[in-house]
């Protein structure tokens, strides 16, 4: 299934999609990666708010290249996602309901995102150039210091990306593989 | 002696990093395409075709955001005086082909107290000297995702071919979506445990279908890209027969107590521009 998806999410939208669906997201997601991640977690322990909207956000595992003249924003695509894996539990208790990235998630990090219902996207990793364009318009949200690991809020339209973990836990980085050796006789 | 103008290198090193960043060479896109026309799944088709669109799609934004750490390969003649210092030009070579070309600067100062340099510098050079005059440059940005499931094992003498099989596949499995597949494996065997990396890296910047010219190398090369596209990984681990689109294989002469075998990961980004002035 290719469905249309509006961020933020609302639980609906993500408790529908299924491991293996095709997604096209428009709306505002926010981007951060190692560095920010850290630092949600820092003002967390100190009781202090996030700087982003986290109920229903969709945030995005990226660190771009700069801006050319005349566009919003460089390449963008996806960065590996178990390094986000240590902060992500937090987040996802708060209501964030997705994450944009690639590479595989750690066992805390499926069961958070079965207790609170989340999904996790993959998007096309290598392809920055491409996605960029889904991108119209990019702003730092927080964190300017950071230079390319600045929290940045993104409006997208019909970013594509596959569901790579339901809310239910199926992981299409097991089933996918599983498949293509079993079509090929090997198990 | 034959004189150099570092300043030279300096211009060279700039312009190959953004070129190195926004064009894919040849023979990775020679690889791709050749993928893409015996891959057999339709989601993995569908994701090829992506990753062909962007590299034809690509500058002058990069090809991926992660510009990468700039390993700068140089190749001293031994007849060539360079004026001036070379890692100084080096270094400013890479600070201005990573602004001007709106690269990212993806270079922490210190691992544990991570403070982004904001110019991509320092370079990782790596200097050899060889005969002749000449001075011969690669630029090979490379990526940290790939990097990240790179592997080394000090294996022993008994372990043999079958040891070393044993290890890539080990790692190409272990690394499954996250170094973006398909992947290119750079694989060195000998040496020493930094002799083995370094050989690892530099199989990366052999041509993508080209052969260790050793016989037993050269098989174990198909062999291994054979095993790794039978995994069912596929490009970006979602399934399919793309898993890796070459491997390499070099070697050097090693201790008779050890094996050494490290195994360099590259992602379908793989970049290399070479010059020589």
């Amino acid at each position: 299934m290719t469905y249309k998806l509006t961020a933020p999410l609302t639980r609906d939208a993500a408790a529908r999609l299924r491991a293996g669906d095709s997604v096209l997201i428009s709306g505002v997601i926010f981007s951060a990666r190692d560095a920010a991640h850290k630092r949600f977690c820092e003002l967390l322990d100190d009781g202090k708010p996030l700087p982003l909207p986290i109920e229903g956000s969709v945030i995005y595992y990226m660190g771009p290249s700069p801006a050319l003249p005349g566009t919003p924003i460089g390449a963008a695509g996806p960065t590996t996602s178990y390094r986000m894996d240590a902060y992500a539990p937090r987040l996802l208790a708060l209501g964030n309901l997705g994450m944009i990235g690639k590479g595989r998630r750690s066992r805390e990090v499926v069961e958070a995102m079965k207790a609170a219902g989340a999904v996790y996207f993959g998007a096309t990793g290598g392809a920055g150039a491409l996605l960029s364009r889904c991108i119209t318009s990019a702003e730092v949200a927080a964190w300017p210091d950071l230079g390319a690991e600045a929290l940045m809020r993104l409006e997208v339209k019909d970013f594509p990306a596959v569901v790579v973990i339901d809310s239910l836990g199926n992981d299409l980085y097991d089933i996918g593989p599983r498949q293509y050796r079993e079509r090929h006789g090997q198990e | 002696m034959r004189e150099l103008d570092s300043r030279l290198i300096a211009e060279a090193v700039a312009d190959m990093c953004i070129r190195a960043n926004t064009v894919l060479p040849d023979d990775v896109r020679a690889a791709l395409d050749l993928a893409r026309r015996d891959e057999d799944g339709e989601a993995a088709r569908g994701i090829l075709d992506t990753i062909i669109e962007n590299y034809r799609a690509a500058g002058p934004v990069p090809i991926c955001q992660d510009t990468g750490l700039a390993c700068v390969f140089v190749e001293v003649g031994q007849d060539v005086h360079i004026s001036g210092s070379l890692m100084d030009a080096v270094n400013a070579g890479v600070a201005k082909g990573y602004t001007d070309g709106y690269l990212r600067k993806s270079v922490v100062r210190d691992p544990l107290d991570r403070v982004n340099t904001g110019d991509n510098t320092p370079a990782l050079l790596y200097t050899e000297l060889v005969p002749g005059d000449r001075v011969k440059i690669t630029v090979a940005p490379k990526g940290a995702g790939s990097e990240n499931m790179s592997r080394i094992a000090m294996l022993k003498p008994s372990d043999g071919i079958g040891g070393v099989r044993d290890f890539v596949l080990e790692t190409v499995r272990l690394a499954g979506p996250n170094p973006c597949p398909p992947i290119v494996v750079g694989v060195g065997i000998g040496g020493n445990f930094d002799k083995a990396a370094l050989l690892a890296k530099k199989a990366l910047l052999r041509p993508v279908g080209s052969h260790n010219p050793a016989e037993m190398y050269s098989k174990l090369e198909s062999e291994l890209l054979m095993l790794i596209n039978s995994t069912g990984i596929g490009p970006q681990g979602l399934g399919g027969r793309t898993t890796a689109l070459g491997v390499n294989i070099e070697t050097m002469p090693t201790h008779i107590a050890s094996l050494p075998c490290a195994v360099n990961i590259n992602c379908h980004v793989s970049r290399h521009v070479t010059e020589v002035l």
